[in-house]
């Protein structure tokens, strides 16, 4: 299932993200996943998400391009599926 | 999205590591041969508590994830759970290792109710008479035991791990199915001739064949079996395994062992890979940052006689532990190399020089008889009174 970018999402609780010039390293408590964010530019959009109405917003007030848009989508798409982003609910 | 590749950027260090191993302890019931800490009593100068607590509030400031935390048996230090709370309330996450013999019934309820703990429990034969031959008699009972009451407790996920051998990687299968029973997730991992897995290793390590089964097996579970990213050697023979498959001592993890020094890895607890200790001027940040043997393992490395082969790319030469304590040059072939490279070149060196650790916490074994005549210059002799 693609990452729908017209609804709300945010980082899971217990999630942490440590900054990395690469990007950054993403680590569930819960899981004991580690997952990687390749880009500053998706740290700045996982991090923001719970603070716009849509993924659409927290991607366009990051900077991502409309050509960068999909990519970015795949990216949150398998950050949902390793639990790391989840869609808010009551938003 | 990036053009530089993620394992690039590993090679060359992060300021902090992603984890990292701490052993707390060098004392230990049992005296598995292939200890690779040669673990067994403690060291009068192991860290003290609040040592210990200043090293959380480091990982804590370094955002350090998790610390897999093993020994010796961890489990045998007084402040074990202080030490395990202060983490976990410090947004520092616990895995550690045992051997099962301190999980009681309250032990596994506490680790049931905690999301940020984490346990792994040694296994290394799926019947006693495997494992015991390698960990010591009754040691399988002893773990069996430690996951029954986790599993009842509703502990579940938690790891059960398994060092490869010669003798138990024909059970595989077995291990898989010891796991499922308690709900519980297989790791795999790689016997390294490190401590006193060195007296062991020849007799121990698995054959070429072997390996190649090993692999398939490993290939055909993909992330459903953690192996620690062990087998990064064995990358030649097709694709990679899950993991980021490259050495990553003093770049991406290393070891703080009971006394406090850091080393590169837990697998070279050597003063060739001592970097320095947490109880320097600079904390274990500073030998992190500065060490100038972590420097040189973050700078670009030759790959020596292994440059020309084709396969260099997926095994990177291999594990430098492994490679140093066979008494193979670090920029050489890995004693397992897929393709022969590390035994031809072992049956090569005649009389191999063998490094040995000066640090052993080995308890001495029972001394063997002795004849009788080292005792006693009259020993033996039997005097006949007429």
């Amino acid at each position: 299932m693609a990452f729908d970018l017209d609804r709300a999402w945010e980082l899971e609780g217990r999630v942490a993200l440590r900054p990395e010039p690469f990007g950054a390293l993403a680590y569930h408590f819960g899981t004991r996943r580690l997952s990687f964010l390749k880009t500053r530019k998706l740290l700045d959009v996982v991090r923001s998400l719970g603070d716009h109405p849509t993924g659409r917003d927290a991607c366009a007030a990051a900077g991502v391009s409309a050509a960068e848009l999909p990519a970015y989508a795949r990216a949150l798409d398998a950050l949902v599926g390793s639990g790391m982003v989840v869609e808010r609910s009551g938003a | 999205m990036s053009a530089t590749r993620l394992v690039d950027q590993f090679e060359s260090g992060l300021d902090a590591p992603i984890c990292l191993t701490w052993e707390l302890t060098y004392a230990c019931n049992l005296a598995c041969v292939h200890c690779l800490s040669s673990s067994g009593r403690r060291d009068p100068r192991e860290l003290t508590t609040r040592e210990c607590l200043a090293v959380i509030d480091e990982l804590q400031r370094m955002q350090v994830f998790y610390v897999n935390i093993g020994g010796g048996e961890p489990t045998v230090r007084r402040d074990f759970w202080e030490l395990v709370d202060y983490a976990t309330g410090h947004d520092v996450g616990v895995k550690f290792s045992t051997n099962g013999s301190r999980i009681t019934d309250a032990v596994a309820a506490r680790l049931a109710a905690s999301d940020y703990v984490d346990v792994q429990i040694s296994l290394d034969g799926a019947t006693a008479e495997v494992n015991d031959a390698v960990r010591g008699a009754g040691a399988y009972a002893t773990a069996i035991t430690a996951m029954e009451r986790l599993a009842t407790a509703g502990m579940s996920g938690f790891k059960v791990s398994v060092v490869v051998t010669r003798h138990n990687v024909a059970q595989l299968d077995a291990f898989q199915a010891i796991a499922d029973r308690y709900d519980a997730q297989l790791r795999i991992t790689r016997l390294r001739p490190s401590g006193r897995g060195a007296d062991v290793w020849d007799e121990l390590h698995p054959t070429a064949r072997q390996q190649r089964e090993l692999y398939d097996w490993l290939v055909a579970r993909g992330e459903r079996v953690l192996t620690g990213d062990s087998f990064f050697h064995l990358a030649p023979y097709g694709d990679p395994l899950p993991g980021l498959n490259l050495c990553g001592a003093g770049r991406v993890v290393c070891l703080i062992d009971p006394v406090g020094d850091v080393y590169a890895c837990p697998f070279a607890i050597h003063d060739a890979f001592l970097a320095g200790t947490v109880r320097g001027p600079g904390g274990f940040a500073g030998v992190w940052r500065d060490s100038e043997l972590f420097a040189r393992l973050r700078a670009p490395q030759t790959g020596g006689a292994c440059r020309s082969c084709g396969h260099y790319d997926a095994c990177r030469g291999g594990c430098m532990a492994a490679k140093f304590f066979t008494g193979l040059p670090l920029d050489g072939p890995d004693p397992e190399c897929v393709l022969g490279h590390g035994e031809s070149l072992l049956d090569m060196l005649e009389r191999r020089e063998v490094p040995r650790s000066a640090t052993d916490h080995s308890r001495p074994r029972p001394r063997p008889p002795v004849p009788a005549c080292d005792e006693s210059p009259l020993a033996g002799l039997t005097v006949h009174h007429r």
